[in-house]
This record gives C-alpha cells, structure tokens and sequence, in this order.
C-alpha cells in the first residue's frame, strides 16, 4: 500500500513571548513520524495539551512547522510551488471540530459549499444540482438549500461543513474532533456517515480525538500522543487487547466503559492511575511519562527511549521494550 | 438504603422567554435513597441540570419553578423545600445540600485563595468561628480530597492548580460542611480521562467516607455504569426510565434508552456499525405532542402522538415511561 501522508520528524514549538525576548517555547510537537495509507482511517488519541490538533493542522501547513517534512503523494509539502500549494489545498481538507464557528452565518448553505468551489475554479454544469446531490450525500436535502446556519442543529451543521470539504473532492481528510460538540445519539449518525463516505468514495481521514471509544470505532490505526510526543503506533485491534505503553495501559484502565459489570472489574485495575500531564513547557527529561510511569527505571529519566517494532505493524516508544 | 432522602414530586421549571415558554422539565417525579449514587442522566437540553438545581431553588429569572414539591427528609424532620423561603432554604444549600459544579475554573473566584473560598462557606453556615479558623480547618480538607502539600497549597490562588487540582479544591468546598447530599453536575466533563477517573473515584470515596447521598449528573454513560446505583434517563425534560444500574444497561426497556446505550462506542467491545438514533432532539418551546420521543421512536403508535405516558414499575424498583408497557 502507497502513503498518502508521511510525517517524518515533524516539529512545532510555539514561542512564549516575554517583555523583550521570547522566554521559551511550548513544545506542541515534538519529532514525530508516521504514515497513512490510501483508504485507511488513521486515529490521533491522547489527552488535551497532547499536541494532536497542532499535528493535524501542521500536516495541512494551517501552522508552519518548526522542523521536519510532510511528504503528500511522494511529494514534500514544504517545497510546493503556489500552484502545488493551490491544488494541495483542494485536495488536502479540514472538519473542525466547532460547527458553530466554522459555517458563515450570513450565507446560505448554497453559497457555503459553492465558495470554494468557485474558488479552486471547478467546473460545474447546475450549481443546484450539484449541490443538493452533495447534500443529499452527507443525508441533507434539497429543502436546505437556501437556509442561513442559525437554523441548523449542531450535527447537521457538521454535516454541511461535511458537504462543503466534499465538493472539492479531496483525497486526504483531516477530522479534528468533529463530534466532540455533539450528543451521542447524533454522534452516532455522524461516525457512520464519514465511514460510508469512505468506502464510497475511498477517502484517507487522520481522525483526531479524546474519545477512546470513538478512535476506536472509526480508526484502522492508532497513534497514541503523550506531551508532544507519539508513544505508541499500532493497529486498533492491538492497541486495545495489547497495549504496550504504561501510558496507553493507564489511559485505556481509566475510560469509563458503559457496562456495570465490566466497569467493575476496571475499577480494581485502575490503581495505576495517577498524575496530570505536565506543563508542555518543560516537559520532564528522557521519556516523558516518567513521573507517572509506575514501572519507571534510571535510564527513563536520562535518555528519551526509541519507536521500536514490538509485533507486526506495532511500535512502541518505552525503555521497557528497548534495549539502551 | 430503601429509605428515601429526597422525594421529588411534579417539578415543573419554565423559562419565560422572548421565544415562548421553553418547559425545560415537566412533572418530574423520582426517590433518592440515603447513602446511594443516584445519576441523573440525558443528552444536552434534557433538563438534568435544571432538576439537579430546582431542588433547591437554585432557578433565576427568566425560569420559575411552576409546581411540585421536593420532601427532604432530615434528622430534623421532613421538610418540602419549594416551600422554603430565601432565608430557610440558603441554610440547608451549602450546608446540607452541597454542589459541585462542571467548570472548575469559574466555579473559584481567582481573587482569593482556595483557603479563603473553603473557609467563607464554614464561616456563612457557623462551622467555625473565624475566616482564620476556617483556613486551618481547610488544610485537613484539603487533605481528606488528596491534594498533595495541604500546608501551601492552602495559600495558593486558583491559577497556581491544575484543572485537576482545582476540581478537587471545589469538591473540598463542596463537603467542607460535611454535606448530607452531593449534587454533583458534571463534574469531571472539563477534564482528562485519566484525571477524570480519579476525580470519580474521589467523590465515591468521600460519599463512603462522610456517609453522603450523591446525585451525579452527567451525559457519559460510562460514567454511569462505573459509579452510580440507581439511574434516572431523561429526554427533553421527562424522566424516559428509572431503575437500578443492572436494570438500566442490562434491560432497558424504554426505546431512547436502548437507542442510546447502542449509539455509544463501548471501547472494549469490537463495533462493526452504531446504531443511530434519526432525527434530533427537540425543540422544548414546542415540544411534539404525547411522548415526547415519538417522532424519533421506531417504535411509535397512534396513542404515543396523543397521549403522554406515565411513569409504570415493571418490575422491582424499574420504572418506564413509554405505551409499549
């Protein structure tokens, strides 16, 4: 299988800015590489501050990255030409994870999904008829057409950004959290919409989240985030029967799970549980988990352990796995 | 524990806006049992906020609580706390009703110390004398919410914690009276998983500890298998079911419930496909005639567009609202 992205050593630090001189940097994310294949939903998990969003908006250059390379379709994003950038825009998209902020409340939902339409210059025979076919798509319909977004629900407000990304027939979907500002009952809607759209029309996603549960129903591969840092990769199989990474274990022990009996059994688990995530501003030496690692040794707070393939596909960064 | 603490009967809270009359929650009826976890749980707009306030009268204009009664039973005697004026009620809420609420970062005022904001509430209910007092007092509280160095951390304002910390400072504040009931309304929401599960474990520590009543609000259900005995499930301002935490996740029988429990991603458990609910919540000005759930329901009748159903026990201490029983 071909990579639609690579990530190979990205970096982002965020200048903190003092009276005069800038007095440190927030390192958001900090070296880390990975890939994701055509047609496979590719799952960001870890908690706030972590430094998912920062990846998937530095993958799109929304921010510039402080170091590394972004390799789209064998080709380095950072060296595009205008019109390369232009057309890596068309066909690299973004669903936020507002949609109250991220629709124009003095358009129409026809003028929100033509602008950029217009924009990238796609030819279009009926502007109508393209797009009630895009809404009806994403379960809208026609009779939307011409309403302002005030007068949607959160999830069908989603559904509309949704409409919009799509008329540009993108390749490469970024989802930040997209049903994070939604309930569950709608949630559910939205998650089965993007997985039908991808097997229909073999979109690649990053699917970026919080939400164990929902990382694990949409995602073929998981990446876990730890302060900036990618601690473990795996498929989503893996990653749930064998975690590798005390911090994927910890996370994983603490998601309360919707069944009583089980929940229970978790419960007499969770005594590992412990800690907040520390400042991303100084983030503790060698691994990064260190002060809340009930298995930490001498060497995790010297030297900052390796990615190492631990079974198939399968990788994981922790002095437990790796030879020093 | 078959013992009630809290009756509530018929509450009814309306908003009064310029849109129309938005009936948050309509006669809602439930029993809270002495030393249990009772959770109160539904998707945004429900009206499980609105009920966890009303009990004490914790509305503001433009809501009135239009009826009902709320019984507590104390070491008193009982009392009905609708009826209570301002002075009455403002004694037993902080003191024998205590909050903790969702945002930690607004529920501190950032301008005094969490010593301080522990100690004014002793010193409004008369636990102790002095604000001076009442600062050594919350060392030791500090302590019993496992806040590590309660010494200093006594002297720190709220911007010198964690969301973590500050959570825990407000569940301090929270039991500083030693509360007969915790309302706790979303109290981990604002936080990490992993904090999350320790701020939970915390409270059903203390609730042990202090022999307290919790009724915890929340829209996880995870959250609810794991800590509450008792649930409630509310939709647009109805109670749908009630029945204990075996009951609800293993026999639901009301279809929003069963509807919710499949559209949730059980992390543990492989999913090939949720089932969604259609439709959205509705609109609470208007809301759809007879249950409110019909328009949404696959299993709706005739008689469900007309008539509203009641509150029915099924079977021991199980109760649905829905025609299909």
């Amino acid at each position: 299988m071909e990579p639609v992205i690579q990530v190979k050593h990205l970096k982002k630090y965020f200048p903190i800015k003092g009276l005069f001189f800038t007095k440190g940097h927030v390192k958001a994310v900090d070296d880390i590489s990975f890939e994701i294949y055509k047609g496979e939903t590719f799952g960001l998990v870890g908690e706030s501050g972590c430094g998912k969003t920062t990846t998937g908006r530095t993958i799109l250059r929304l921010i510039e990255p402080t170091a590394g390379e972004i390799i789209f379709e064998g080709k380095n994003v950072m060296k595009f030409s205008k019109e390369e950038m232009k057309e890596f825009r068309r066909k690299a998209q973004i669903m936020f994870q507002d949609p109250y902020s991220s629709l124009n409340p003095r358009q129409t939902v026809f003028d929100i999904i033509m602008e950029p339409v217009k924009f990238h210059g796609i030819e279009v025979d009926d502007p109508e008829e393209f797009v009630v076919k895009l809404l009806e798509s994403v379960g809208l319909n026609e009779m939307h057409l011409y309403r302002y977004p005030h007068e949607f629900s959160g999830g069908q407000r989603q559904r509309i950004a949704l409409a919009r990304l799509m008329a540009l027939k993108p390749q490469f979907i970024v989802l930040d959290e997209p049903t994070s500002a939604l309930d569950v009952s709608v949630q559910a809607n939205i998650l089965n919409t993007l997985k039908d759209l991808q097997s229909e029309y073999g979109f690649t996603y990053l699917f970026i989240s919080h939400d164990l549960g929902v990382v694990k129903y949409m995602s073929h591969r998981i990446g876990v985030m730890y302060l900036g840092k990618l601690v473990e990769i795996g498929p989503s199989d893996r990653i749930f029967e064998n975690p590798l990474h005390p911090y994927t274990q910890m996370l994983l022990s603490a998601i309360p799970v919707p069944d009583p009996e089980l929940a229970q059994e978790l419960k007499a688990k969770r005594k590992m549980v412990k800690g907040e995530p520390p400042s991303p501003i100084n983030p503790p030496t060698g691994c990064r988990f260190h002060p809340r690692c009930p298995f930490a040794k001498e060497i995790c707070k010297k030297e900052e352990p390796p990615l190492v393939k631990v079974e198939e596909n399968h990788y994981v960064a922790c002095w437990l796995y790796a030879k020093s | 524990m078959s013992e009630p603490i809290l009756e509530v009967r018929n509450l009814t809270v309306h908003f009064y806006t310029y849109a129309g009359i938005v009936k948050a929650i309509e006669d809602v009826s439930f029993d809270v049992y002495k030393g249990e976890t009772f959770a109160l749980v539904g998707e945004t707009g429900c009206g499980k906020s609105v009920t966890s306030r009303a009990l004490t009268q914790l509305i503001e204009s433009p809501g009135r609580i239009v009826r009902g009664s709320v019984i507590y039973h104390s070491d008193k005697g009982s009392v009905d706390l609708l009826k209570l004026n301002e002075e009455e009620i403002r004694e037993i809420r902080g003191s024998e009703i205590a909050y903790i609420f969702q945002d930690p970062h607004s529920s501190l005022d950032p301008l005094y110390t969490v010593g301080y904001q522990i100690a004014e509430g002793m010193e409004v209910h008369g636990r102790v004398k002095s604000i001076k007092e009442g600062i050594q007092k919350a060392v030791d509280i500090l302590r019993s919410v496992l806040i590590p160095d309660p010494e200093s951390r006594v002297k720190n304002y709220p911007h010198e914690l964690s969301g973590g910390m500050k959570q825990r400072v407000v569940i301090g504040t929270g039991i500083a009276n030693s509360p007969k009931i915790l309302i706790a309304d979303e109290p981990t929401t604002a936080l990490d998983v992993t904090v999350q599960a320790q701020i939970l474990e915390l409270i059903d520590d203390l609730r042990k500890k202090y022999n307290a009543t919790v009724i915890l609000i929340t829209h996880n259900l995870g959250v609810v298998a794991e800590t509450a005995d008792r649930v409630a499930v509310m939709y647009a301002g109805k109670i749908a079911e009630i029945g204990s935490v075996e009951q609800i996740f293993k026999n639901p029988l009301h279809p929003y419930t069963k509807g919710l429990l499949k559209a949730v991603p059980n992390p543990m458990t492989k999913v090939e496909r949720l089932d969604a609910i259609p439709g959205t919540v509705p609109n609470l000005i208007t809301p759809p005639g007879g249950c409110r759930f019909h328009p949404r329901c696959p299993f709706a009748m005739e008689i469900c567009k007309k008539k509203v159903p009641e509150l029915k026990e099924i079977e021991d201490g199980h109760f649905v609202a829905c025609h299909l029983y």
